[in-house]
């Protein structure tokens, strides 16, 4: 049976991820690091890996990881949500490592897990498991060409580049020219990997199953990082509209609004037992399909809702680039096409259980 | 100590002395009864060993494969989940040793005599009058969406024992005896052709002080724990996955492919996907309480399953297209079960839309996770210190 429910130790993880994020990734700073030349925060990336060795947790002990499972990087994945903490989690410590792990690139893994190297899979984010993703050339054992919206690439020193012979190689970022491209996601950045004649990338192995995997992973832990971040716009809202006062009353005693935000933390609690489903079911390998389908096609829509209603009952406040409200819209809004769209994710259902289009 | 082998060891036991091929049904659930398997979280000598609920399954399980008859919980629902915790809690050693043994084997019927034409939302505006007259109380007045009123033996009653004072402070809580010569029932037909709830009309109904349920003026606290235990009982079932209203849409969707549209289409997906999504809340609700950790996430599962209801019900009536114009019986009928599946999707539309009025609506509900869960200010009261008989109406 699936179990939804956070064990202790995955209690005691979120705890001093929480605890971290509080004292280094905190809004203002998130935001001045936004409008500096290094959007991401590399040095809160190696405390998280290198100190408290986050990095491997999808990658077995004797590959220096920590052997453990989807469940507790997705908790992990839910506090940096919540955070909009610009770290390249999501797409090192689990989408490239998905996908070394399924070509069995143990060397590589062991880098990854350690944190000392950045991992980032060639593939736009908006790519949904199983869909069609742009390849390089490969002639004459050299690899051409340009893929765009890559995510987190500014900062990987290891790029994973599906060719058109079907493989999927390594590449040494420093052999590629990367070039940063102004994203809607401000905390998660996207970059253009051009390759020109590189030479000697090792083929690791199949790209299109070593993608479908970790795109389906990513798929199915993207929703409970969309948990952290509706849960905070969420928080966030009523701790707000509880102070917030008009007419001689807090704003958040008016029905019209009591009633939203109720409805939104029904979300937010469906949201949750979608995302454990996923994280279970990922860790698990049983039910997987159905459970990420579905966890992303009722996630997406509800980060989004839950950033705009948070915006909203801000007022105009939350118009303001001083307000941190925006990262999470921004987020919220490219993590619901990220991976695959929810509508996507729906028609993958269609197949998966038989509710097939006219 | 009783643990889940001393269980099934007494359980077995049961089945030994009582082979249920060879027992009368009620002999069989009085014996369970008296052994203490009915309710095994209930105390000692009134049906249960005072063990945790979490090992009623253990029971359950013995006795379903051993063919066992069980007391047809849906049919006496109202006794199990409303009226009985109600008794255990409030009632004295005679009451409860009266009322719990038949109410539970489903001899006795019970019904709910709480809401009024004029006390909806605001039940604790109540008129319904209870006078003190001896050693006993007469009581007048008139309550409404009472279910199985036509077949119930007792109902769980509130009523006004004090105007003079705010109005959760004059109301107490009685046993009333429907067979009293002054209780009429009539049938209220619904929007769906039959009869599940009646109007009750009390007229000098006559209770003894001893069918009082904990103390005079303190029937509002009594009846949370009745109310509490209805949210539970409506929102709170495990289902399989397309075990709940999707499941008849899901299948004509595969059975008839010549009424797909594109439209349809998007819309039966995003309402599968929200169907599953409540199921593993509704999951998680379960294992929360399994382990002893129960979260507020019940308070929004009735409201949730409203919407659904309504929506993919709405959806299967337009999905069938011509069919949908359709109804399958308008006659009235007194049915002692709301079965969902046994009629027609028009059925199924009409019925749900009693889903988000009945055992407190949906906009009551959004206030009270608003106001409990969410901690945002309660609303405006103007009748908190006002005497019940100075209240507008």
């Amino acid at each position: 049976m699936t179990d939804l429910l956070y064990s202790e130790e995955e209690e005691a993880l979120r705890a001093a991820v929480r605890g971290l994020l509080a004292d280094r990734c905190g809004p203002a700073a998130v935001i001045s690091r936004t409008e500096s030349d290094a959007p991401h925060d590399i040095s809160l990336w190696k405390t998280l890996t290198g100190e408290m060795g986050l990095g491997g947790l999808l990658v077995p002990e004797e590959l220096d990881g920590q052997g453990a499972t989807h469940r507790e990087a997705a908790v992990v994945l839910e506090e940096l949500g919540r955070a909009v903490a610009p770290v390249p989690y999501l797409t090192s410590a689990v989408v490239a490592t998905e996908a070394l792990l399924e070509c069995g690139a143990d060397d590589l893994l062991a880098q990854l897990a350690s944190g000392t190297t950045v991992g980032a899979l060639a593939v736009g984010l908006h790519a949904a498991p199983g869909a069609a993703f742009a390849t390089v050339r490969v002639d004459g054992g050299r690899l051409h060409g340009e893929l765009s919206g890559i995510a987190d690439a500014a900062v990987a020193d290891l790029l994973l580049v599906p060719a058109d012979d079907g493989g999927l190689y390594a590449v040494d970022a420093s052999a590629a020219t990367i070039t940063p491209q102004t994203s809607l996601d401000l905390t998660r950045p996207l970059a253009r990997v051009t390759l020109d004649g590189v030479r000697g990338a090792r083929r690791l192995g199949d790209a299109e199953p070593a993608v479908r995997r970790a795109l389906r992973a990513a798929a199915g832990l993207l929703a409970s990082e969309q948990l952290g971040v509706a849960d905070w716009a969420l928080t966030e809202t009523v701790r707000y509209l509880k102070e917030r006062k008009q007419f001689n009353r807090p704003v958040g005693g008016f029905q019209a609004l009591k009633h939203r935000l109720a409805q939104l933390w029904l979300e937010v609690v469906n949201l949750r037992a979608a995302a454990r489903a996923a994280a279970d079911a990922l860790s698990s390998g049983e039910d997987t399909g159905i459970t990420v389908a579905v966890a992303q096609a009722y996630a997406a829509p509800v980060a989004v809702r839950a950033t705009e209603e948070a915006l909203q009952l801000h007022g105009g406040i939350g118009m303001t680039w001083e307000h941190p409200v925006h990262l999470y819209l921004k987020r919220a809004k490219a993590d619901s096409i990220a991976y695959g769209t929810a509508g996507a994710h729906r028609e993958a259902l269609a197949e998966l259980v038989d509710l097939r289009a006219p | 100590m009783t643990d889940a082998e001393e269980l099934r060891r007494r359980t077995r036991d049961l089945l030994a002395q009582h082979p249920p091929a060879s027992t009368d049904r009620l002999d069989f659930l009085r014996a369970r009864f008296d052994a203490g398997l009915a309710w095994v979280h209930y105390p000692e000598g009134l049906g249960g060993l005072g063990v945790p609920r979490s090992l009623q399954g253990v029971v359950d399980a013995e006795l379903e494969a051993a063919g066992a008859p069980d007391n047809d919980p849906r049919r006496i629902g109202i006794g199990l989940g409303m009226a009985a915790p109600t008794i255990l809690k409030y009632g004295t050693e005679e009451q409860k040793r009266r009322f719990l043994r038949p109410l539970w084997t489903g001899e006795e019927v019970w019904c709910q005599l709480f809401s009024e034409p004029g006390a909806g939302s605001d039940l604790a505006a109540l008129g319904t009058r209870a006078v003190r007259e001896g050693d006993g109380w007469v009581v007048d007045g008139q309550k409404v969406w009472t279910s199985s009123a036509h077949l119930a033996r007792w109902a769980i009653l509130i009523a006004r024992t004090d105007p003079a004072v705010p109005k959760h402070a004059g109301i107490t809580y009685f046993v009333c005896d429907m067979t009293d010569p002054g209780v009429e029932v009539r049938p209220l037909r619904q929007i769906t052709g039959e009869a599940e709830f009646n109007e009750v009309f009390l007229t000098g109904v006559r209770i003894p002080d001893a069918h009082r349920l904990g103390e005079v003026g303190d029937g509002w606290r009594v009846a949370q724990t009745t109310l509490n235990n209805e949210r539970v009982a409506i929102g709170g079932m495990a289902l399989p996955r397309e075990g709940g209203m999707i499941g008849p849409v899901a299948r004509t969707w595969r059975e008839r492919p010549e009424l797909r549209t594109h439209d349809l289409h998007q819309r039966l997906l995003k309402l599968w996907v929200e169907a599953e999504v409540s199921r593993l809340t509704a999951e998680r609700l379960r294992q929360q309480l399994v382990v002893g950790q129960p979260g507020p996430e019940g308070a929004g599962m009735k409201l949730a399953f409203a919407r659904l209801n309504q929506e993919i019900s709405g959806l299967e009536v337009e999905l069938r297209g011509a069919e949908g114009l359709s109804y399958d019986d308008w006659t009235m009928r007194r049915p002692e079960l709301v079965d969902f599946t046994g009629r027609d999707a028009g059925y199924r539309y009409l019925r749900a839309k009693g889903n988000s009025i009945e055992g407190g609506t949906s906009e009551v509900l959004l206030n009270i996770v608003a106001e409990r869960v969410l901690g945002l200010p309660a609303e405006p009261r103007t009748d908190k210190d006002v005497a019940w008989k100075d209240l507008a109406r």
